[in-house]
């Protein structure tokens, strides 16, 4: 975070420069630096090179030029993974956003049951994605779900039979997981805006629901920004839980492009095109990421930070 | 949560004493949409949560004839006798070794780093690319890399160990770890470095016996955190290793949930294994793991 260090870190800075061992503090940052570059760095450039060649996962390496580009880029089923990865990433950003704001109001309000709360709203981010995935698969069986046990029949439908419901499905669980660790930060948010500014309104003559939309809304604004950077940027790598609880299916209805690129790669054994999907995974979140930090003005980074 | 104790306390307490009539009235009529959709969202957690667990304590026949919530009329632990017969230990082992040895040494390289980028960042440029790498690194998603990695791994012929899922997953705890740490050693007061520098003591010296007391609750954060995400993990794993002697835990839960699907109870009774654990340390380490999940809300 260089550019948000504060200005007394930079003043101070001459100061600390006069002793000799400057140096001798870099080398702390070198396993870490190593280690980064080897697992991260590297692989990253590696994907654009793989994605000029041509390997099975267990052969030889051969360049092959733009081949897997032109087999990807004129394939339907990317646009498809696309569209599928935008309607999950739409979808879930619509319903947690509303959703979230309004609990997290309802924490920072609540303050005596507040931690016990906070508690259990917590309890479906540990889980698993795996897990979470196998729970709902057996939860909405149609025939040994939960449907067919308390005989509802608006309840026992084919939740992952069908593409819609899948994809409904998917939202729900993504909502599961996440729509606690959302509401905490609007929780947190909340509490931030001076009640000074309800105190006035109020004075005003301001209606409650006029007091949501012109002051608790604006405030905020940053908080919205980043929750829905994480919300966005993190349902591009939802790989774990549409591979367990759907496969992509039905058909290839929820196969988002993550999923594709594995199944590309490791199943049908195209390294290439996989890789080619791999660096369109890249673009996509690198793009979200630069919007949604030119939407808020604020360092992309920081928000980043925030959110954990 | 804690971040509810740090908040200012001039901020949290005192303009509201004078007005707590008007704002005592203002909360009680605003709650309701929001408290509404804050309880019905709470039992939509609950329901499930209470679901798996009621379920994996009933027999396979009381399963399909009892109403889904209603309780086992006898409990039986038998679900989860069978899941441990199944090498759950040995899955169980590989998790921890994996998570151990990926965490340990992700956390204390990341906290060298973080201390020299804070230490010596303003004279280094090394450390300042560093530092830019790391920032950049965090919008690097795993998924993305996985090809190359895999490619890496068989090079290096550790393909089918654990040291394979190891390795990449202290790679990818280290941007995360280097910026939470180092924002927290940005707050130690530049007096307290100054003096240890006056008393002579060396960089490592002054790393090991004040920054690493000081930013102990950051050291835990990031520790639970990422240890909860390579706990957690499935990609690697499953990309990585093949046999059944190597698998982790959310791997084996999806063999498992592959080879007994119709027998739910048991499949759930290995959902709670495998997340009891965690549930262990969150309740532990709670108080930290939140207030470290929503640092750097002050703004």
């Amino acid at each position: 975070m260089t550019s948000l260090a504060p200005p007394a870190l930079r003043r101070s800075s001459t100061e600390a420069s006069t002793g000799g061992r400057s140096g001798s503090v870099s080398w702390l940052a070198v396993p870490a630096f190593l280690m980064f570059v080897a697992f991260g760095i590297v692989p990253l450039i590696g994907v654009l090179v793989l994605s000029f060649t041509q390997w099975d996962g267990i052969g030889d390496i051969h360049p092959a030029g733009f081949d897997s580009w032109r087999t990807v880029l004129s394939d339907p089923a990317l646009v498809h993974a696309l569209w599928v990865t935008f309607l999950i990433m739409a979808l879930s950003w619509a319903f947690q956003t509303p959703l979230s704001l309004l609990i997290g109001v309802y924490l920072a309000t609540q303050t005596r049951y507040r931690e016990i709360l906070a508690v259990i709203y917590f309890v479906p981010l540990l889980l698993s994605s795996a897990a979470l995935a196998i729970t709902y698969k057996a939860l909405l069986d149609p025939n040994f779900g939960l449907g067919a046990g308390l005989g509802i029949p608006l309840l026992q439908q084919d939740w992952l039979g069908r593409d819609n419901l899948a994809l409904g499905v998917l939202v729900f669980v993504v909502s599961w997981q996440f729509i606690p660790f959302h509401s905490l930060i609007y929780q947190s948010g909340v509490r931030q805006i001076p009640k000074a500014m309800y105190e006035a309104a109020e004075i005003d003559g301001a209606g409650r629901l006029r007091q949501f939309f012109s002051i608790t809304l604006p405030q905020l604004k940053y908080t919205i920004i980043t929750s829905s950077t994480l919300m966005v940027v993190g349902s591009l790598t939802f790989f774990d839980l549409i591979f367990v609880l759907t496969g992509g299916g039905p058909g290839d209805a929820t196969r988002a492009l993550a999923l594709d690129m594995y199944k590309r790669g490791f199943q049908a054994n195209l390294m290439g095109p996989a890789s080619a999907i791999a660096v369109i995974l890249v673009l996509v979140g690198l793009a979200l990421a630069l919007l949604l930090r030119r939407l808020g003005g604020k360092d992309a980074s920081e928000s980043q930070m925030e959110g954990v | 949560m804690t971040t509810t104790l740090s908040t200012p306390p001039d901020q949290a307490t005192r303009p509201r004493a004078p007005h707590r009539p008007v704002l005592g009235g203002r909360r009680r009529r605003f709650n309701l949409p929001a408290g509404v959709a804050g309880l019905i969202w709470l039992a939509i957690v609950l329901i499930p949560l209470y679901w798996i667990l009621i379920t994996s304590l009933k027999t396979q026949a009381n399963y399909f004839l009892s109403n889904p919530f209603a309780l086992p009329t006898e409990p039986t632990l038998d679900n989860y006798r069978m899941v441990i017969e199944a090498d759950f230990v040995r899955y169980f082992v590989n998790s921890v070794i994996v998570t151990a040895g990926a965490v340990l040494p992700a956390v204390a390289i990341s906290f060298m780093a973080a201390y020299a980028i804070v230490r010596g960042g303003h004279r280094s440029r090394f450390l300042r690319g560093v530092n830019s790498l790391f920032l950049m690194g965090l919008a690097i998603p795993l998924q993305a890399v996985i090809i190359p990695v895999f490619l890496i791994i068989i090079r290096l012929r550790m393909y089918d160990t654990l040291m394979a899922i190891i390795l990449p997953s202290i790679a990818f705890a280290i941007p995360l770890s280097v910026l939470v740490l180092s924002n927290f050693i940005r707050d130690v007061p530049r007096e307290l470095f100054e003096s240890m520098r006056m008393d002579g003591a060396s960089e490592w010296g002054t790393l090991r016996h004040l920054a690493l007391p000081l930013v102990r609750p950051a050291l835990v954060t990031v520790i639970i955190y990422n240890g909860l995400s390579i706990w957690n993990g499935f990609l690697l794993p499953l990309v990585l290793t093949q046999s059944p002697t190597q698998r982790t835990l959310p791997l084996a839960l999806w063999t498992f949930q592959g080879q007994y699907s119709i027998n739910v109870p048991a499949v759930l009774a290995s959902v709670v294994l495998t997340t009891l654990p965690i549930l262990a340390v969150y309740v532990l380490g709670r108080r930290q793991l939140l207030s470290g999940l929503t640092a750097g809300f002050s703004k």
